[in-house]
């Protein structure tokens, strides 16, 4: 098993180590990396390219590790109680099985996301360390022990909204999705858009370039919102003349794709508004 | 095998477990590297390297730790054979089978046996890119077979060909991670947590199990009452000292308190410099033209919000405590005056000051202010933010 990138995601060689080592070591692969950088993707062609279901786990402020593992409805075992429902005879029948659970009965090995873990209460990484580590866990109303059939392989995302607790790093692969360069994006691009012209690429991504590189943007854009923006720019059939940048006008066309922050686009005017002034 | 690595990492305060190690070692012996170097190091970045702020200190390390192994060049070896002998003899039995050995014996004897390994070693280079047998034998030097390669290390299918290449390492892309950090925020945040004040705010949907079982008792059938949801109320008001010598620590205290947004779920920031006059501001940058009026701010946050200032509280004597004596404009009244009243306005207060605590004794204006403050000036460090947290959940 072996993931080298698929025809529309373009993987560098570091995220290819990083990932058949945690595919072959059996240990969770912990990503991070800017947002829209091909994160949450990441999982969903590792899936592809092996051929392995994905099980998704979205991570929100409220989720609790437990939620991954299972929940008892307790209530609902006591309204049938009074209903007399032979239901409530087994407990099992009102345990919800969670994610985590569905992803150690899967028979096939399968590709457990867990997106943006830092969303989560700051504990929520230590409570799942020996469920990560040993692929069981224990439940308590029907005293039976959960067993990985087949160790799926485990993704993890991070939006670094909050640093992850030295003990589960520990237990991890780690990468950090860089923002690509120039070449890369190209590559990308051109899965996206294989009908791009060249021109119009190359115009384009150097404008993108020029605007990420301006010092002190709040949110720089990044691959998904190069994309979008170079989705639009096909849509209208911009010529690439016209993305030119040529001092009054410091902001290219359809920028709203690129800077979605109002601060940074008055950034912007500003510089123009210099720019102008200094002639 | 590359222990003298794992101590030069932690040596780098690198935090590495030799858990971590041993997942690198075990990782090395799979297949998938190839005899690469390139990919020896992205396997050697993801299993020890957790903190993207960490992998430029360890490009560093990498680099430093081949540099001595490149040198080592297949002339030297060659030219002065007075390597250890077990070393050759092992190299022998690498490039050699038993058969070959006994025909080259048979050729001539050991000068002809030395040849043939030149020879032959030359082959490998060519065919391999260098780097592919790296695990040391004699225990000297790990990388000993590194001398394999006169040109040193050629990495990267792509670059194949192009003469010399740049090390992956040596280009320390991950340069601008690196804030050498003294504060874990992490720590921090788990500081921070103790000042959760929960209130029940919001639509009734949790089931409330105490008064659904004293209901169902009294009424005789099932009767589920469902409360709030626990929320925290907490509410924080920062001040922040900008300007100068403040700006780095400025930074920090924002990341740690905007990625604790979890533990408040109301917070307000508004900046200052050096000490609290009549106006406050919010964009630094505009700190001229959107000015907050302090006695606004007073009018507008209650008595139920906690407030930290932040600042490292050096300044001139004069800009405490006498009118007309802030260095940036004329102020009507004392930065004291303005100071007293927002602790008279919220009784919950604390002074975070991020220089080192045995420095404060020296400097008259942070023992002013310590006194305004009634001494609850803490240092911005876990013991510090635990302190703090203590001073503001008084009630």
């Amino acid at each position: 098993m072996k993931f080298e990138g698929t025809s529309n995601y373009i993987s560098t060689d570091d995220l290819n180590i990083a990932v058949n080592a945690s595919i072959t070591l059996e240990k969770p692969l912990l990503i991070k990396g800017e947002p829209g950088t091909g994160k949450t993707e990441l999982a969903r062609q590792i899936s592809e390219s092996l051929g392995l279901s994905i099980i998704e786990w979205n991570i929100k402020s409220t989720t609790k590790a437990q939620q991954g593992l299972y929940e008892y409805d307790a209530v609902s075992r006591l309204r049938d109680s009074q209903l007399g429902d032979k239901k409530i005879e087994d407990i099992g029948n009102y345990i919800k099985k969670g994610k985590i659970w569905d992803a150690f009965e899967s028979k096939e090995r399968s590709v457990l996301l867990i997106d943006e873990i830092d969303k989560a209460d700051i504990e929520f990484p230590n409570d799942l360390l020996q469920e990560l580590d040993k692929m069981e866990f224990y439940v308590y109303e029907t005293n039976q022990i959960i067993k990985a059939n087949k160790r799926p392989i485990v993704i993890i995302t991070s939006n670094n909204e909050k640093e992850l607790p030295e003990a589960f790093l520990r237990r991890c692969f780690f990468h950090y999705i860089q923002f690509p360069d120039i070449e890369t994006l190209k590559k990308i691009v051109n899965v996206h858009f294989p009908e791009i012209k060249k021109s119009l690429l190359q115009s384009a991504l150097n404008r993108f370039f020029e605007i990420r590189d301006v010092p002190g943007l709040k949110k720089k854009p990044s691959t998904s919102e190069a994309l979008d923006w170079i989705k639009l720019l096909l849509i209208e059939d911009i010529n690439p003349l016209d993305l030119k940048s040529d001092g009054k006008d410091l902001l290219p066309k359809l920028h709203g794709a690129l800077l979605k922050n109002e601060q940074d686009i008055h950034l912007f005017e500003r510089l123009a508004f210099m720019a102008r002034g200094n002639r | 095998m590359f222990l003298d690595f794992f101590f030069k990492l932690k040596d780098a305060r690198i935090p590495v477990s030799l858990n971590e190690f041993f997942t690198f070692l075990q990782s090395i012996k799979l297949d998938f590297i190839e005899y690469d170097t390139n990919k020896f190091y992205y396997l050697a970045r993801t299993s020890l390297i957790k903190d993207e702020r960490l992998i430029d200190r360890f490009d560093v390390i990498f680099g430093q730790y081949f540099k001595g192994i490149e040198s080592i060049k297949l002339d030297d070896i060659l030219d002065h054979l007075n390597v250890p002998k077990e070393w050759v003899q092992k190299m022998l039995d690498k490039h050699f089978s038993k058969q070959e050995m006994e025909d080259i014996k048979a050729l001539g004897g050991f000068d002809e046996l030395m040849k043939t390994l030149e020879q032959r070693l030359k082959e490998q280079e060519k065919r391999h890119q260098g780097g592919n047998k790296w695990i040391g034998t004699a225990g000297k030097s790990p990388f000993g077979a590194y001398g394999y390669n006169p040109e040193g290390i050629r990495i990267g299918q792509d670059r194949r060909g192009q003469g010399k290449a740049v090390k992956v390492w040596d280009k320390r892309i991950f340069r601008d991670f690196d804030d050498t950090r003294e504060l874990d925020t992490r720590g921090m945040q788990v500081a921070l947590k103790r000042l959760r004040q929960w209130a029940r705010t919001g639509v009734e949907e949790e089931l409330d199990i105490d008064e659904t079982i004293t209901h169902s008792a009294k009424n005789g059938y099932l009767d589920v009452k469902t409360r709030q949801e626990r929320e925290n109320s907490i509410k924080i008001l920062l001040f922040l000292d900008v300007g100068g010598s403040m700006d780095d620590y400025i930074r920090q205290v924002e990341n740690l308190f905007s990625a604790a947004k979890n533990v408040f779920k109301n917070l307000n920031f508004f900046y200052f410099h050096n000490c609290l006059y009549e106006g406050v501001w919010k964009n630094n940058s505009r700190r001229w033209k959107e000015q907050f009026s302090t006695r606004e701010i007073f009018r507008t946050y209650g008595k139920e919000y906690k407030c930290i200032f932040v600042g490292d509280a050096s300044m001139s004597p004069y800009e405490i405590l006498v009118e007309g004596g802030a260095n940036e404009h004329f102020n009507q009244e004392t930065g004291q005056v303005w100071l007293e009243r927002a602790i008279a306005q919220w009784p919950a207060n604390v002074w975070i000051n991020p220089t080192q605590e045995q420095h404060w004794n020296y400097s008259q204006s942070t023992n002013i202010i310590k006194e305004i403050f009634s001494n609850k000036m803490v240092p911005l460090s876990i013991k510090g933010i635990e302190e703090a947290t203590k001073i503001l959940s008084k009630k």
